[in-house]
């Protein structure tokens, strides 16, 4: 694999992952506006997960499903549970979107055109999450819990962007740059949702729905 | 014998599964039909690529032109190349029609959220307005939801993509 095609298997991951740990909050967000925009924001990620693997793949699904555990090449940042926590939810969608747009904006001016024209797609799409993480940001930017919960999560999203622009990301939330979690270790809880990501395509190899 | 001009027309009488009062012509995401002999191959752009509609949306493009004695080829186009300016003006009538406000013109850049509360949205059902921001999603990936101040009613908004 091309360093390029493993920088869009981990992005491809990424999505598929935080749109499955998203979709936890439907039905049980604080409030239904909420509901609504969890359950969106899940489904645009899990649509780009697919897209992306399209581009590296005849069957999008094998490679979505039928890998095992260790071969995912996800951040642990998207494979952290948790429900019931609002505050790192937020966090976490944050600093996603904002380490996302990073790598998005290189990934635009790629050579190869599908990949360039993929990456403006769902730029253009992820614009909304953008804006939404930038209400939560306004509203919850002064709470306690909701700071430290940024600065917990902060190296884990240091370690989706390129080393020169970790101090950028850092800096836009007001914090200093400290030592990335790389990509590579998987989190707690992350073996217990690939079972349950995986369990129709283990169940019934092939299976298409 | 297929003309594309008899595959046009097919297309612009398949209902997008979501909004069934636009077709996918209305849309404009048929980018382009080309007929070679009873092969008809089709280009096709997603509107938001976590749209659970595009397969239904593929294989209704298949049957139709399958009904007109042609082999369908339709070939998914994930690029930027869409937009919600291409929303033919017929469409952007039958949107509002349905209660549905159609999208603001797409500008340089993507949307912002100072754009989104600041810039005028009019009510499709009183033409107010004094509307604003409820929600940025809605119950598709392509609409959100605003207020209208005018009749006291949520009304849904055509994302501008």
């Amino acid at each position: 694999m091309s360093a390029q095609e493993q920088l869009l298997l981990a992005i491809a991951d990424d999505e598929l992952v935080l749109g499955w740990r998203d979709s936890e909050w439907t039905g049980i967000a604080p409030v239904l506006e909420e509901d609504v925009a969890f359950s969106s924001i899940a489904q645009n990620e899990i649509g780009h997960a697919r897209a992306i693997y399209q581009l590296l793949a005849e069957d999008a699904d094998a490679l979505a499903f039928d890998r095992s555990p260790e071969e995912y090449r996800s951040s642990q940042l998207v494979e952290l549970r948790f429900v019931p926590d609002w505050a790192r939810t937020i966090a976490r969608r944050v600093l996603y979107e904002a380490a996302d747009e990073l790598r998005l904006e290189s990934l635009k001016s790629s050579g190869d055109l599908a990949v360039a024209g993929l990456a403006a797609k769902i730029d253009r799409e992820e614009a909304y999450h953008r804006m939404h993480a930038e209400l939560w940001d306004d509203r919850l930017g002064r709470e306690q819990r909701y700071r430290a919960a940024l600065q917990e999560l902060l190296p884990y999203a240091l370690g989706m962007v390129d080393g020169g622009r970790r101090g950028d990301l850092a800096a836009r939330f007001g914090l200093t740059e400290v030592d990335a979690i790389e990509r590579g270790e998987h989190a707690d809880g992350w073996v217990e949702l690939w079972h349950e990501m995986t369990e129709v395509r283990r169940s019934i190899p092939g299976a298409a729905w | 014998m297929v003309t594309a001009k008899a595959v046009w027309s097919a297309l612009a009488e398949v209902e997008d599964p979501e909004i069934p009062v636009v077709s996918l012509v209305d849309l404009g995401v048929v980018r382009d039909v080309r007929v070679e002999g009873e092969r008809v191959h089709v280009e096709f752009t997603p509107t938001f690529l976590g749209c659970p509609a595009l397969e239904v949306m593929r294989d209704r493009m298949a049957e139709a032109i399958e009904s007109l004695g042609g082999e369908a080829e339709v070939e998914v186009i994930a690029d930027d190349s869409w937009s919600t300016d291409r929303i033919t003006p017929e469409g952007r009538e039958k949107l509002r029609a349905a209660g549905l406000a159609p999208p603001a013109p797409r500008e340089a850049g993507t949307p912002k959220l100072l754009q989104l509360m600041s810039a005028v949205f009019r009510c499709p059902y009183c033409g107010s307005t004094d509307t604003n921001l409820e929600n940025l999603f809605g119950p598709t990936p392509c609409r959100s939801i605003r207020y209208c101040a005018g009749c006291r009613q949520p009304f849904e908004q055509f994302k501008t993509i």
